[in-house]
């Protein structure tokens, strides 16, 4: 099959762009040069992929480019910037819970998810919503901490 | 705040310590938080072809055709190498980058195999083409007919005569002995002898981004090679390799997505540049998450066998320890791996008969190479295990079993070389027991147990490769500073460490200081970022440059405020006459100043490890490593003796970290470490059946998710009495090494009986419960 055209639009900036059937959401970011979009199984395992679609936490591997088509998507690094940081963002900074890095644009983006729908979950409640978000530096203590800081 | 901008000073802090030892956000924080920072994966190229490596199925056998024709014949391929093509291309597989070592005999293995191919996913072939779709296409078009051979799986198998062959004469890749003391007349005054045997497993690093690089060749025909590795030196193997001179490769390291060890030998960077130099194109090279599980090295298993020979009264006073690693197919840094586990064979206790006899044994599985803990890991497993053990029999508690046998200040480890720093291991063990606070009961057929571990670790290479490191510190016009320091960073904070002792020792804030790092020819070379070397080399290089820009300024400043330099000090970005703190200067007016004088505010630094001779590898005896960090770690488990399922209720790891220059990365590293040393106990194996891995992806590859793990306290003590910079020790690897004899002993304290083999898998545990309802 031949390529269609999606739209996607990425942090606000919208995108028509043609992209094969088998395309993964996760592809089409990254040749759109989201690269905060983080690519470490392609099989749903690690949740560094995770994106917000349509305000849902995915992991973008997961999905079709086909499937977002029409959708609004957000990345970590749409969250904020080095100037204006996302207070996820500066709470994860200050709690050292970014050690490589790797992992931490799709963990930001689970506990986005669950702050958007529970600005005050338990700490098990945010265990859960990052069981899906791989992290093999920081053994999640500081990753928990940070975000119980921007939910208190 | 601008560089311009300064508090009054009576805002400042002028204690003695101000940027060193407090929990600073760290400099690559939000560039890691908020997406901005590049990983090796990220970067594109104008005309960039994507690479491919075609790897074996099997795990031993002759190569008797390999047909690339038709893959070369694919419309968009660039390039197909085969080892026809690149008769020199090897590497040496030992003795990453650095200093002038003499490599080890028989090390060097073919980049790609030509007749034979010794374990299942050996590289053989390498395509770059205009798409990685086409790359993985002309992958599939490749032919190759194999012509099996006996493989051989086990180690103690492949040791025997007639074995076959994985590496010549005999497989056995290195041989270590300790021979201390008289052992037999030690036995013979032993009240008990114990003897156990102790085994671990295949183990996965799992970092979280798979190996990736670009390199491109530039107008001086330099081989550019951007990549995440945790040594950038290895440009001259690579350089050797692919047949150009040192100063033709540059590799520039991006941060690192995680490291611990398994990006220590060349991984990805060997291919690209070969395929660049083949295409003068740029090339591309990214591993899948199955392609990174294939191609890296594992952690080694281990069989250790302990003869424990104590008096009634607690001390041991013989020991003789057997140790066999499984090298899998190529040496790589098994050699030194079985090095540092023949040196804590016995942990940190006195003991004055000792015998050690280590071996390390090819075989057709994936090879072994450097994992965090790098043997001394898996030495613990065992000494941390067979010392509850012998507790056990003389009916003593374990931590006063151990207390009769810690080593001191002072006294002497297994290879004669004298502990010259604190030995806190007493207060350590104590700390982290105590912090478990109350014991949670027994739930019906849940079982609850505790156990801890105390182990030495060192820090610093060993000192026979005589390991240097080289820092820049510069400062600007206005007063800011400039960081120039080759150490990769894994993510562990090596970037900053630097920047907070930069920052300390000239009187600005981290926000003053940037950090140039990880390459290979614009950055001073700074050595590997492994054996928890970077802190203490790069770090203490760091302070010597910035110590010789201070004193610059220091004069000048002196000079214009006729003082001795004495009375001068540096904060808050000024100058000031110490007893007179109305007396200052803003560093920007002072470096100016030092510009127009001509004085010289960038300073090279070398930093030494000191120097010593190879030991002799039959008898080893003398000095190996720079210093020891030595730790505890202790946890409760909950067992549940019907179904087998460990549930870790809580963690705590006490270490004596001699300074921590950022206490909220040394918690990092001591929580992230004992997770890596739990997760090898309790769920972590890449199972290897005739040498092909079962365990593929992570799907199958199991680390732990924030589920499986209580958050684990940290206590930091902090004697001051490393051989780093401010007194610091290493932290890197000796968090993880407590974690998983402290585990394993829990579980043998829950349900009363020892489980020998890691990992220690439900199964195995309903296996020993009905072994021992059995009466075995």
């Amino acid at each position: 099959m031949q390529s269609e055209m999606v739209t996607l639009t990425v942090n606000g900036r919208r995108h028509e762009v043609p992209v094969p059937p088998h395309a993964t959401l996760l592809q089409a970011l990254r040749d759109l040069g989201y690269t905060d979009v983080k690519n470490g199984c392609e099989k749903g395992d690690c949740g560094a992929c995770a994106v917000l679609l349509d305000g849902r936490a995915v992991n973008s591997c997961l999905v079709l480019a086909w499937q977002a088509d029409g959708s609004e998507i957000v990345t970590g690094a749409g969250l904020g910037t080095l100037d204006d940081p996302h207070p996820l963002q500066e709470a994860f900074a200050d709690a050292g819970a970014a050690q490589c890095g790797y992992c931490t644009p799709g963990m930001i983006i689970s506990a986005k998810a669950l702050l958007d729908r529970n600005p005050n979950p338990t700490e098990e409640e945010i265990r859960e919503a990052i069981a899906g978000n791989l992290c093999r530096c920081t053994g999640y203590a500081q990753i928990i901490e940070a975000i119980q800081r921007v939910s208190e | 705040m601008t560089a311009y901008e300064r508090k009054p000073l009576s805002e400042v802090d002028l204690s003695p310590m101000r940027q060193v030892g407090k929990p600073l956000r760290r400099v690559d924080a939000l560039g890691k938080t908020t997406g901005t920072t590049v990983y090796a994966g990220d970067f594109e190229m104008v005309n960039m072809l994507h690479a491919k490596v075609f790897r074996s199925s099997e795990s031993s056998a002759r190569i008797v055709g390999l047909d690339v024709s038709q893959a070369r014949a694919l419309e968009g391929v660039a390039c197909v190498l085969t080892a026809q093509d690149l008769p020199d291309a090897r590497l040496a597989t030992d003795m990453p980058g650095q200093t002038g070592q003499e490599e080890r005999k028989g090390s060097k293995a073919p980049v790609l195999a030509s007749d034979r191919v010794r374990f299942v996913g050996e590289p053989i072939a390498l395509v770059a083409a205009e798409t990685l779709e086409i790359a993985e296409r002309a992958v599939g078009l490749i032919d190759v007919e194999y012509e099996p051979l006996p493989g051989v799986y086990d180690p103690l198998e492949a040791m025997k005569p007639g074995a076959p062959k994985v590496s010549e004469p005999d497989n056995v890749v290195a041989t270590w002995k300790v021979n201390k003391g008289d052992i037999e007349a030690g036995f013979a005054q032993a009240d008990h002898i114990v003897e156990n045997t102790f085994t671990t497993h295949f183990v996965d690093h799992a970092y979280l981004e798979p190996e990736a690089g670009v390199a491109w060749i530039d107008d001086q025909d330099v081989i550019n090679i951007r990549v995440c590795t945790q040594v950038v030196e290895h440009f001259r193997s690579i350089a050797e390799a692919v047949g150009v001179p040192h100063n033709k490769v540059h590799v520039q390291g991006t941060m690192i997505g995680g490291g611990f060890g398994g990006k220590e030998d060349i991984t990805v960077e060997i291919f690209l540049a070969l395929l660049t130099k083949a295409t003068r194109r740029p090339v591309k090279l990214v591993y899948t998450r199955e392609e990174s599980i294939l191609a890296h090295s594992k952690r080694h298993p281990f069989i250790i066998t302990h003869r424990t020979g104590v008096t009634e009264d607690g001390r041991i006073i013989a020991a003789d320890i057997e140790m066999i690693a499984n090298a899998g197919a190529y040496p790589y840094l098994s050699p030194y791996v079985s090095l540092y586990a023949t040196v804590t064979a016995n942990g940190p206790y006195r003991i004055d008969n000792l015998r050690v006899d280590t071996k390390a044994v090819a075989t057709n599985n994936p090879f072994t190479s450097a994992f965090r803990g790098f043997g001394a890991a898996q030495s613990a497993v065992a000494y941390e295990q067979q010392m509850d053990e012998v507790a056990r029999v003389l009916g003593m508690d374990p931590l006063e079993f151990r207390r009769a046998n810690y080593l001191e200040t002072g006294d002497e480890n297994a290879i004669g070389q004298e502990i010259e720093s604190a030995v806190w291991l007493e207060e350590e063990a104590t700390r982290a027991l105590a912090a478990l606070g109350d014991r949670t009961p027994d739930d019906g057929p849940v079982r609850v147990g505790r156990g801890f571990a105390t182990t030495m670790q060192s820090y610093g290479r060993i000192m026979w490769f005589h390991d240097t490191s080289r820092s820049w510190v510069g400062m600007e016009q206005d007063g800011t500073v400039v960081v120039r320091c080759g150490a990769p960073d894994v993510g562990a904070g090596q970037v900053n460490s630097l920047c907070q002792i930069a920052a300390e020792v000239l009187g600005v804030g981290l926000e003053d200081v940037t950090v140039y790092h990880s390459d290979s020819a614009l950055t001073p070379l700074a050595g590997t970022t492994t054996a928890t070397r970077q802190l203490f080399m790069s770090g203490n290089a760091t302070l010597k440059a910035a110590r010789m820009v201070r004193e610059v300024l220091v004069e000048r400043a002196a000079e214009h405020f006729e003082v001795e330099p004495e009375a001068i000090d540096l904060a808050g970005r000024r100058a000031y006459v110490k007893d007179d703190v109305e007396r200052e200067l803003p560093l920007s007016d002072l470096a100016k100043m030092c510009a127009a004088d001509g004085m010289k505010l960038q300073h090279l630094a070398l930093f030494t490890a000191p120097f010593t001779d190879q030991l002799d590898p039959d008898d080893l005896h003398g000095d190996l490593f720079p210093d020891f960090t030595f730790s505890a770690h202790a946890v409760e488990v909950a067992v549940d003796t019907e179904t087998g399922e460990i549930t870790l209720l809580k963690s705590v790891g006490c270490h004596d970290v001699g300074r921590a220059i950022n206490p909220t990365a040394v918690e990092g590293q001591i929580q992230g470490g004992s997770a890596q040393g739990i997760g090898w106990a309790l769920m972590e194996e890449v199972q290897v059946d005739e040498g092909v891995t079962q365990t593929p992806s992570l799907s199958e590859y199991l680390i732990p998710t924030a589920k499986d793990l209580p958050k684990t306290q940290a206590i930091i003590l902090e004697s001051g009495t490393g051989v780093g910079p401010f007194g610091a020790k290493g932290i890197g690897e000796p968090s993880l090494t407590p974690a998983a004899p402290a585990v394993a002993n829990a579980v043998a304290d829950a349900i009363g009986v020892r489980i020998p083999d890691l990992p220690i898998t439900p199964e195995k545990v309903l296996e020993a419960l009905d072994r021992r309802r059995a009466g075995g």
